[in-house]
């Protein structure tokens, strides 16, 4: 009888000790890694979501940040032409540069990827030098390529009898020039994505459509495009994030001149909200980054768990 | 050195019973080896044991204490794992000595204890290498070093071998016995491989589907299966089963095969089947050495009958022949000379002293 | 009647031979022909500031052939680095880029490891959260940032604005989330059992992160810290924005702000400056090739 009443009564003891000292370990170690994570935590939190939402607030106030205003950045903003200039180059700018970035990276990437395996390194050494170089530093050196009076490229070209061109001093000629430092400075990094893409590509499957009679036409759209859409797609639509977003070029090249015609979205709130100490107006013009970035990472972000779940 | 104990030890992934209570006694410097088909619970099993998973429900005993809560490394264990695991970055001998280097055990008892276990294994001209410039047959062997050096209470391997080809995995079975009979530690040891379950247990455990199907030595669970999952797990090629009901003819009891096929029981196997109602469907399990072909003089128990083999596979001491009965596949094992070829008909002997009655519904061997 | 169809067979089997290896000769011109053609335009402008950098600025004004030096000189670089300013531009940016860097993996390891390895509530999303903090970029942010800095000055009497420092709480922003990012992707590739096999050998969470993971994912490391360089050395919105003064500039704002003084540029010492600040991130760049393209690679490979 005792015993009967004793082995429940220690299954239970034993039940209970054994829960809440597992309790007491896992929320140990996932103290452990919250402890860990904090730091990250703190940072983001602080440094990223607070101004983020900060910014909304301070786009709702009038200049001297006294007052709540409302929409009314945004309605004087869109009474604006120098706004619909903005918006118009901010798109050329990211569309132009990202398309021709991708197609150049990819060609590049072609060639790199043709030429016998031992001379790679080289090559592929070389053509990245415009992405490691600080932009800031090497839109310098272009900003002397298309200086005025002393261009060097202006001076080549007289011999062609071309010229002399305006490189910066023209709208158009602006914009062409904002936009080839961008290409300048961003197509080796698809060029770098595309070849560990190609690299991937088993070469049987080159070979299985070379007897299949596909031509290098048709291989590479049949086999190579398809086996690389995904590297291809998360590069563009990241490219595009910070294209749309750039600032340094343009601030170094042109500052936003002739006449406001090279300003995007980064360099014109920079000039309203910092040099014309306009604050909310600045953090408004700032945010209508928001949007094209938001739908950007979230095709990035179903790209990367689509590239999770297939390994 | 302990006995390790299981009692009524449950996993529970969210709605998923992986373990399904389990009861294991593990005596002091035994060897056991866990086996079953991938997804039986066999690993979980072993890594609850070693602490890496926590149990639902029950308990863990090493040495006669409950280890339920605690961590793997106030175990004594060791653990030598599919892929080795050993760290690539320090060479055989660091990673040998790493766990003792944690518990700041003095250079010199770590340095004779590296040895010693390098002695054991063969690897001594490898302990400055790195486990990059090793063979896996090596780094096989500097994984179980590195479970030797701690000395634990117990040692546990997680299908140490299958990483392995055929040959070497023979080679380091035989390895791995001889370690276990120099340092006599108690082993707990997981496999899917029923060769290597036979070939190295003292006792043996057959898992499926969460739960202990039996427990036994080699011969027990060969001899003796308690249900058609262990009967046809155990051995190569599997035991054969072939459809059959109870008959009592000319007063005395049958196993009826087909309408043409009925074999007389021996008196022993008769007795021991006496109660089963006749009605009973029923499996006959026969394993396929005692499927042979038919000589001049047939001893008691033994019983011929006529067939046309399906398939022939010559293996050099012996022939397995394949043919049909009842729409089963059944496999034969007949010596080399008997003329057994594809297609063709053999007079074959059935020896029912060691045969298997089972019934069809239940797996349940009578 | 064999011979005559294998006579007949060899030529075009032969042609069509001769055929394939000549349009793979041609392809193999090509690529170097345009190979050569990119190399050009990648390397105009770097090469077009060594050669400013070594001309007077009396050839300069000259307007000779730009893509000659005629009189090399080096009294641009003698000229830079005898000065007190550009020194403090350098020295500036050298002291941020290393605390940035010591400070980003001080974060980023230790919650990479905890990410990829302590499933904890929340963590799956967590992670998500950095890789989306990745992309939010500077511009985004320096306007809130710059105003929340002032307040805080305000309020506090700490004043961030206009002093070097500030950098260490601002580059972190945008170095932290991507070395989160590629060092998850670099742990999660260590297989599960070296842990479980440290645990067994009784290493505590922090010693498996110490003596089996950062040893094992040392490329990783690397590979994170020279982003983490590269950025900080390279960020030109946050100093323009934050900084002022000129003792308290860094490289790239330092050199386009003194020495570009109203509407004279000195471009002799101005692309003298621009390759000295372009030097650490590509020596770094030639002696690390290999990490430099695993971390840049790792942000869309990984994870």
């Amino acid at each position: 009888m005792a015993d009967v009443a004793l082995q429940p009564n220690r299954g239970a003891a034993q039940a209970a000790r054994k829960r809440s000292s597992l309790h007491k370990m896992l929320k140990r170690k996932s103290t452990v890694a919250f402890l860990m994570t904090l730091p990250l935590i703190l940072l983001i939190a602080t440094l990223v979501i607070y101004p983020a939402f900060y910014a909304l607030h301070l786009a709702t106030l009038n200049k001297s940040m006294q007052r709540f205003v409302g929409l009314s950045n945004f309605e004087f903003l869109f009474r604006r032409e120098t706004f619909w200039l903005v918006v118009k180059q901010s798109c050329i700018f990211a569309i132009t540069a990202v398309v021709f970035k991708a197609l150049l990276g990819f060609i590049i990437a072609h060639f790199v990827h043709n030429i016998p395996a031992k001379g790679q390194r080289k090559w592929r050494g070389m053509l990245l030098v415009p992405w490691v170089i600080p932009p800031a530093m090497s839109t310098l050196a272009w900003l002397w390529l298309f200086d005025p009076s002393y261009s060097a490229f202006n001076y080549t070209l007289s011999f062609f009898g071309i010229g002399p061109i305006p490189w910066t001093g023209d709208a158009m000629w602006a914009r062409f020039s904002v936009i080839l430092v961008n290409i300048w400075v961003g197509a080796p990094f698809f060029m770098i994505m595309y070849l560990a893409a190609l690299k991937s590509v088993p070469e049987q499957l080159y070979e299985a459509a070379a007897i299949d009679g596909a031509n290098w036409w048709q291989r590479i759209w049949y086999v190579t495009l398809p086996m690389m859409r995904n590297i291809i797609a998360i590069t563009t639509l990241f490219s595009l994030i910070v294209t749309f977003a750039n600032f340094d070029i343009v601030r170094i090249l042109t500052a936003g001149g002739p006449l406001d015609h090279t300003h995007i979205f980064a360099t014109w709130a920079f000039r309203i909200g910092i040099e014309g100490s306009d604050i909310p107006l600045g953090a408004s013009v700032s945010l209508f980054m928001v949007p094209i970035l938001a739908i950007a990472a979230i095709f990035i972000l179903r790209d990367i768990n689509k590239r999770g779940n297939e390994a | 050195m302990a006995d390790v104990t299981l009692r009524k030890v449950v996993k529970r992934y969210d709605e998923v019973e992986a373990v399904r209570g389990i009861d294991l006694d593990i005596a002091d410097h035994e060897f056991v080896v866990l086996v079953g088909p991938s997804g039986c619970g066999k690993s979980t099993t072993l890594r609850m044991i070693a602490g890496l998973e926590d149990i639902s429900d029950g308990d863990i005993m090493i040495g006669g204490d409950i280890v339920n809560d605690v961590p793997p490394k106030d175990r004594d264990i060791a653990m030598v794992f599919q892929n080795y695991a050993l760290y690539p970055h320090m060479t055989v001998a660091e990673n040998m000595s790493f766990g003792l280097r944690l518990k700041r055990y003095p250079k010199a008892e770590i340095k004779s204890r590296i040895d010693e276990a390098a002695r054991m294994l063969d690897i001594v001209e490898l302990v400055d290498r790195k486990p990059k410039q090793l063979s896996g047959g090596q780094r096989q062997r500097v994984a179980m070093g590195r479970a030797i050096v701690r000395n634990p209470k117990v040692f546990l391997f997680d299908e140490p071998l299958s990483n392995l080809d055929a040959k070497l995995r023979v080679q380091m079975r035989i390895e791995i016995k001889k370690v276990h009979q120099k340092v006599r530690t108690t082993t707990v040891y997981v496999t899917h491989d029923q060769v290597e379950a036979m070939t190295l247990a003292d006792r043996v455990v057959v898992m499926n589907h969460g739960r202990i199907e039996q427990i036994g030595t080699p011969n027990e669970l060969y001899h003796k299966p308690a249900t058609k999952f262990v009967a046809s797990f155990i051995g190569s090629p599997a035991m054969n089963f072939v459809p059959c009901r109870l008959e009592d003819l000319a007063g005395k009891l049958h196993v009826r095969l087909t309408d043409r096929i009925a074999f007389p029981l021996p008196p022993a196997r008769a007795a021991r089947y006496q109660g089963i109602p006749r009605t009973d469907k029923l499996l006959l399990g026969l394993r396929p050495e005692h499927i042979t072909e038919a000589r001049p003089h047939l001893a008691p128990g033994v019983e011929a009958f006529d067939t046309v083999l399906d398939v022939t596979e010559p293996m050099g001491m012996e022939t397995l022949i394949y043919f049909t009965l009842e729409g089963s596949q059944v496999c034969g094992r007949v010596n080399p000379n008997a003329g057994a070829e594809d297609g063709a008909p053999l007079r074959l002997a059935v020896d029912l002293n060691n045969m298997h009655l089972l019934n069809e519904v239940t797996g349940v061997v009578l | 009647m064999t011979t005559v169809t294998v006579d007949k067979a060899a030529p075009t089997r032969k042609v069509k031979y001769g055929s394939m290896s000549r349009d793979r000769a041609w392809a193999l011109r090509w690529s170097y022909f345009f190979l050569v053609i990119f190399a050009i335009f990648s390397l105009t402008p770097p090469i077009y500031m060594l050669i400013t950098s070594l001309k007077s600025s009396a050839e300069i004004s000259a307007a000779t052939n730009p893509w000659w030096v005629f009189h090399p000189t080096l009294e641009n670089y003698v000229g830079l680095l005898t000065s007190n300013q550009f020194l403090r531009f350098f020295w500036n940016s050298a002291i941020v880029s290393i605390f940035v860097v010591t400070i980003t993996m001080l974060i980023s390891v230790p919650a990479a490891f905890a990410l990829a390895r302590m499933r904890f509530w929340g963590s799956a999303t967590l992670a998500t959260g950095v890789f989306l903090t990745y992309l939010i970029p500077e511009t985004l942010l320096f306007i809130p940032l710059f105003k929340m800095f002032a307040v805080i000055g305000d309020w506090t009497g700490i004043q961030l604005i206009n002093r070097w420092y500030v950098l260490l709480i601002l580059y972190p922003t945008l170095t932290v989330p991507f070395c989160t990012w590629i060092m998850i992707g670099y742990f999660a590739s260590i297989p599960k059992e070296l842990d479980e096999a440290a645990v067994i050998d009784g290493a505590s969470w922090l010693q498996t992160l110490t003596r089996i993971f950062i040893p094992v994912a040392f490329p990783g490391i690397i590979a994170a810290t020279i982003f983490a360089f590269t950025v900080s050395w390279a960020q030109f919105l946050y100093p323009l924005v934050f900084t002022t003064s000129t003792d308290q500039l860094v490289m790239p704002v330092g050199i386009i702000t003194s020495l570009i003084k109203g509407d004279v540029f000195n471009w002799g010492q101005i692309m003298t400056g621009a390759l000295l600040g372009a030097a650490p991130p590509l020596i770094i760049y030639a002696f690390l090739m290999d990490y430099y393209i695993a971390g840049l690679t790792a942000g869309a490979t990984k994870g």
